[in-house]
């Protein structure tokens, strides 16, 4: 591919750059004008929402950061994404390797109704669901919020997990079982050892469904107290309207996480998202 | 019971059976109970018009297929199945080639097209509520890209969001900003798993770059493209989260719903357990139609 470009005429190459500046542009422009304008007067936000401000106006952020509601909404994001996290890579990984390493009576069907959950979204299910959280008494808990999401998660994590384990040699498995070592100690002091990589890759998936997850959150949670970002932000934009210097300045601080996890972890994500959807 | 516990030492090698009932029940229980019942639950209470208050059997009035006849006959479903098609059409027709433009230009190694890549990535993991929500202020007609550019030619204000013809057109442009990227990678990942010697051979056969690129490398990936076929089409079937803070309510004259958010205005904020479950169901339906004969037509016919 290298070799491919330096065969390109630089006239080529040139226009290849500007191509792709020009998308970069657009792409970044949106960014851009959300962490600027939060340092924005509502006024010189309505003349100028592009260039640096006129004055710089600290205070908005400061308040946002300063903010009890801000730290406790993003503590309740931190703990239901972990939370789901943690459930969704031990609950799937165990059920995949009963799939992919022990032999038992109707396994197919077993896998089959259990993939069946990657085809339909959570919204078909969402008012049941609601009716159902609330039987449970689940409603405005972590485990309410938790559990659908972990429990919409589980078919695309179990394939992941699934296709792995397949891939790991045989002789593993036959040497630890001579050797007396059961199946659930093989599991989790050889096969889950193994599995970092595939466990990045499930645990990254998860964590930007959950971590961004909306509807959820949404319906199960009425409670001030338990908000997970997502609905801060949305009760935030309620309260301030069209005051857009203050909600670009609370979007900014909510991105801010995401934006650096995936400037420090970007080859994951990126894995994760992408080339895992592909494998699988 | 010795001839049970005879089986059970016969068929527990390796602890072959406590190992099934520590790792199956956890799984089977949380799928069952969350995904599972609350689905055959939409199915029977979609007979109902029931407000959820009380049980079902107390409360619950039998309409028969009166919510399924009253959905499929509302204008309002009828322009958010209009507006899912849109959308379809948006991710194929232009999101994805647009992402496999990007995908050629960038696949090569090197840092600037490493800094590209995550450029065109990174609005892949904002929350879609966030993306609404900073395209909301980019389409405001007072303060945003859209009252800057009328100020700059002297027109009158234009709020596109609350324009009947623009409202949904503008969510599709925000749908294409966001997700392209995420294409890409898909694409990506699939071109850089081509041989060199190949492309190196077609070369030397005297192969120019558009022939390379049209009947080489986009053939070599197609498997990658009908995967992003069927990521856009189940995406757009279950769209919500971005329209709730562009279009709040349904847009101008309730013109600009998806689905989902036809289900979440109409069946969830009024609690109409029985008419949203209808809805639900519906889309049920479409998922699964479209998932069966798409992995039968299409994933599955010449694999490669």
């Amino acid at each position: 591919m290298a070799k491919q470009n330096s065969i390109q005429s630089p006239v080529t190459n040139l226009v290849r750059l500007a191509v792709l500046f020009f998308f970069s542009g657009i792409m970044l422009i949106p960014f851009w004008v959300t962490v600027i304008g939060g340092f924005k007067s509502l006024g010189d936000l309505r003349v100028n929402p592009f260039a640096l401000p006129t004055e710089w106006d600290f205070s908005i952020y400061g308040t946002i950061l300063t903010s009890a509601d801000t730290w406790k909404m993003m503590g309740n994001s931190v703990i239901v994404t972990g939370l789901s996290i943690l459930l969704v890579l031990l609950v799937a990984s165990m059920v995949a390797f009963t799939f992919s390493h022990i032999r038992f009576a109707g396994k197919k069907y077993l896998y089959n109704y259990l993939i069946a959950g990657m085809m339909f979204p959570a919204a078909t299910a969402i008012l049941p669901l609601f009716i159902k959280v609330r039987d449970l008494g689940l409603l405005d808990t972590y485990p309410g919020i938790i559990l659908p999401q972990v429990a919409f998660g589980l078919a695309m994590s179990m394939m992941f997990f699934r296709t792995f384990f397949e891939q790991l040699p045989q002789d593993l498995f036959e040497a630890a079982l001579v050797d007396g070592c059961g199946y659930t100690r093989f599991f989790f002091t050889i096969v889950l050892p193994l599995s970092t990589p595939i466990l990045a890759t499930v645990g990254v998936f998860i964590l930007v469904g959950s971590w961004n997850n909306y509807i959820m959150p949404l319906i199960f949670v009425n409670d001030t107290d338990l908000y997970t970002w997502p609905l801060g932000l949305m009760a935030y934009r309620g309260e301030y309207g069209v005051e857009w210097n203050k909600i670009l300045a609370y979007v900014t601080v909510t991105i801010f996480p995401a934006i650096m996890f995936f400037l420090f972890a970007q080859k994951y994500i990126v894995a994760g998202l992408s080339q895992g959807a592909v494998k699988g | 019971m010795s001839s049970i516990r005879s089986w059970f030492y016969r068929n527990n090698q390796g602890g072959r059976i406590t190992t099934l009932l520590l790792f199956l029940p956890p799984a089977l229980t949380i799928f069952t109970l969350f995904v599972v019942l609350p689905l055959g639950e939409a199915g029977y209470y979609g007979f109902f018009k029931w407000k959820g208050l009380s049980a079902i059997s107390e409360s619950g009035k039998w309409m028969g297929f009166e919510n399924y006849s009253r959905v499929l006959g509302h204008s309002v479903f009828h322009s958010a199945i209009w507006n899912t098609i849109k959308i379809i059409l948006v991710s194929i027709l232009i999101q994805l080639p647009l992402a496999m433009a990007m995908a050629l230009l960038v696949a090569s190694t090197g840092a600037l097209n490493n800094f590209f890549r995550l450029v065109f990535f990174m609005p892949f993991i904002l929350a879609d509520v966030v993306a609404g929500l900073i395209w909301r202020y980019i389409f405001d007609g007072d303060y945003g890209l859209v009252g800057q550019f009328t100020t700059l030619f002297g027109m009158d204000p234009y709020y596109p969001l609350a324009d009947k013809t623009w409202a949904f057109n503008s969510v599709l442009m925000v749908v294409v900003w966001k997700y392209f990227g995420y294409h890409m990678m898909i694409y990506i990942a699939g071109l850089q798993g081509i041989s060199k010697d190949l492309l190196e051979a077609a070369k030397i056969d005297g192969a120019n770059n558009w022939q390379i690129t049209f009947r080489i490398k986009i053939p070599l990936i197609m498997h990658a493209v009908k995967l992003s076929v069927f990521f856009s089409v189940i995406g757009a079937l279950q769209f919500f989260e971005m329209v709730i803070p562009m279009l709040p309510g349904g847009g101008p004259s309730s013109s600009g719903h998806t689905i989902v958010t036809y289900l979440y205005t109409y069946g969830i904020v009024r609690m109409k357990v029985g008419f949203g479950s209808s809805v639900g169901v519906i889309l049920f339906i479409v998922c699964m139609a479209f998932a069966f004969s798409y992995q039968r037509y299409v994933m599955k016919m010449n694999n490669d």
